[in-house]
């Protein structure tokens, strides 16, 4: 039996009216505008760029406004206003060797080729509050360097050229598309790719560490973690070539895990990958290790049962936006499934209880 | 690329320029050129966006990494030259700035249009990067060994 039930418009049109005036908070403090939240709480607007999968810093601010802060509501609002976008098509892969790097460390090579560029890093700080920023908003400009003026190679070109990692596989020109055709398994690499660089941070840093406390333990190294911008350059029909439509600033992570090796083949260290949208090291590194433990079948491992290594659980789990929506939907109006639960549980008592009086009768 | 073996690098080059500049540069610029600029419009700007991949490992099999917001239009000049504008972000004023330009570059405006508006937004990227190029190599760590004195 279905049950329609109206009413409740009046509490819901004032509940929302009351959310814009909580929003705003105390009128007595100047309104945050949206050009604040892009330049000042650039790493929220980057968390809700790359979760919800669309480059646009403005909109991104916007979504934060919106959602009073809640990154996973602005992330929600994000991916809804993605689906009303027509899609022009697909870029060329980025080429992140030309990246302009900000920031580019290696942890496994102190002499690499472009050296280690810290960039605005939260690293080697003290991690005390500091209460100068609560009285002004002052700050001395950056100190200047000479920028060097060779390219910043990768540093597992270094570890290729001697064959000591192995090599990428190519694939499909135009990758599968979780946006497209809902995620099936086995997923491909480049599934597993994209469905984590959209993962939620939280959940694919969970994944990450447990890997290296044990749970598929592969031994990561950060061969290199570069953050900068790179131009996004795509093919344009009506003009017969590519030109770029325009630059990002995206984090990339790779990772040289242990080796294997076979009768045939001299041992090979292995690889994980991670490349997100915006400043977002953390998910980066977290999506390398991630990435680099579901190859465990391709690489030719053991499944040691690890959650890590459970690609349904992994890809199915990541994504907060299919995850907050079936969990928040249990706090929306259930009141004839209860109705019916109720019912079933007063009859299993009432049978109970006659059985109960039937035997002691007896 | 260089010019000689690309015949579209300068336009490339151009359209290239257009797409990453913030719109407002392009907006302020465009409006204090000289140059007769009669069109009609082919493609009416419009918002949509792109799929930016990547590549496994960098250089391996590519994967989708997200879509970023683009904004297209199309124009045609009273001579007939036809423009396009693919611009980062969602500014339709830009889409329809990129194409008249990318119309113009191909006839006689090209060198007002170059040294009014082009040459401006290159300047004003250069200074963007080599500014943020000499902050990161300020940041740059440079090793030293210590000795220990056992002679």
């Amino acid at each position: 039996m279905y049950v329609a039930v109206k009413g409740g418009e009046r509490a819901i049109d004032n509940a929302h009216a009351w959310l814009a005036e909580e929003r705003r908070g105390d009128k007595a403090v100047p309104e945050l505008s949206v050009p604040q939240i892009r330049e000042q709480m650039a790493l929220a607007v980057n968390r809700v760029m790359a979760e919800g999968s669309l480059y646009d810093p403005d909109l991104a601010a916007l979504a934060i406004k919106q959602a009073r802060g809640d990154l996973i509501e602005a992330i929600f609002l994000i991916r809804a206003y993605r689906t009303t976008l027509p899609r022009f098509g697909g870029s060329n892969p980025i080429e992140t060797e030309t990246m302009t790097c900000d920031r580019r460390v290696s942890a496994t090579f102190k002499d690499a080729p472009g050296g280690q560029v810290l960039g605005p890093t939260f690293d080697y700080t003290h991690r005390l509050l500091d209460f100068k920023l609560a009285a002004d908003g002052d700050v001395d400009d950056a100190p200047l360097g000479t920028p060097h003026p060779d390219a910043t190679p990768h540093i597992m070109s270094f570890l290729d050229q001697e064959d000591l990692i192995q090599s990428e596989p190519q694939g499909a020109e135009t990758p599968a598309d979780l946006t497209r055709t809902p995620l099936e398994l086995p997923a491909s690499r480049a599934l597993r790719l994209q469905s984590l660089t959209r993962g939620d941070e939280g959940f694919i840093l969970g994944m990450a560490y447990s890997t290296q406390r044990g749970y598929a333990r592969n031994h990561a190294f950060v061969a290199e973690l570069r953050i900068g911008a790179v131009a996004v350059e795509m093919d344009i029909p009506e003009l017969g070539f590519a030109i770029e439509i325009g630059e990002i600033t995206v984090t990339e992570s790779e990772t040289v895990n242990q080796f294997q090796g076979s009768k045939t083949q001299p041992p090979q260290f292995t690889r994980g990958y991670g490349l997100v949208f915006g400043m977002t090291e953390r998910k980066a590194i977290s999506m390398a290790l991630v990435d680099r433990a579901l190859r465990w079948k391709e690489l030719g491992e053991d499944n040691v049962g690890a959650p890590a290594q459970d690609e349904e659980f992994v890809l199915y789990h990541s994504d907060n936006i299919q995850a907050t929506g079936f969990l928040e939907h249990i706090k929306l109006p259930h009141y004839v499934d209860f109705q019916s639960e109720l019912e079933l549980i007063r009859k299993l008592r009432r049978e109970a209880q006659e059985n109960i009086m039937q035997e002691a009768a007896e | 690329m260089n010019i000689m073996s690309d015949p579209n690098a300068a336009r490339k080059g151009w359209l290239g320029l257009l797409a990453k500049s913030p719109a407002a540069d392009v907006a302020r610029l465009w409006a204090a050129l000289q140059v007769a600029s009669d069109h009609t419009i082919l493609r009416a700007p419009e918002i949509g966006s792109v799929m930016v991949r990547g590549r496994a490992g960098a250089v391996g099999a590519a994967f989708n990494l997200g879509e970023m917001t683009v904004t297209r239009a199309s124009v045609k000049l009273a001579d007939g030259t036809v423009g396009h504008g693919y611009v980062q972000g969602r500014d339709k004023d830009h889409a329809l700035q990129a194409a008249c330009v990318d119309a113009l570059m191909q006839t006689d405006a090209a060198t007002s249009v170059n040294a009014g508006l082009l040459m401006p937004l290159q300047t004003m990227a250069d200074k963007y990067k080599s500014d943020r190029a000499a902050k990161a190599a300020a940041t740059k760590v440079d090793f030293f060994t210590m000795v220990r004195g056992e002679d």
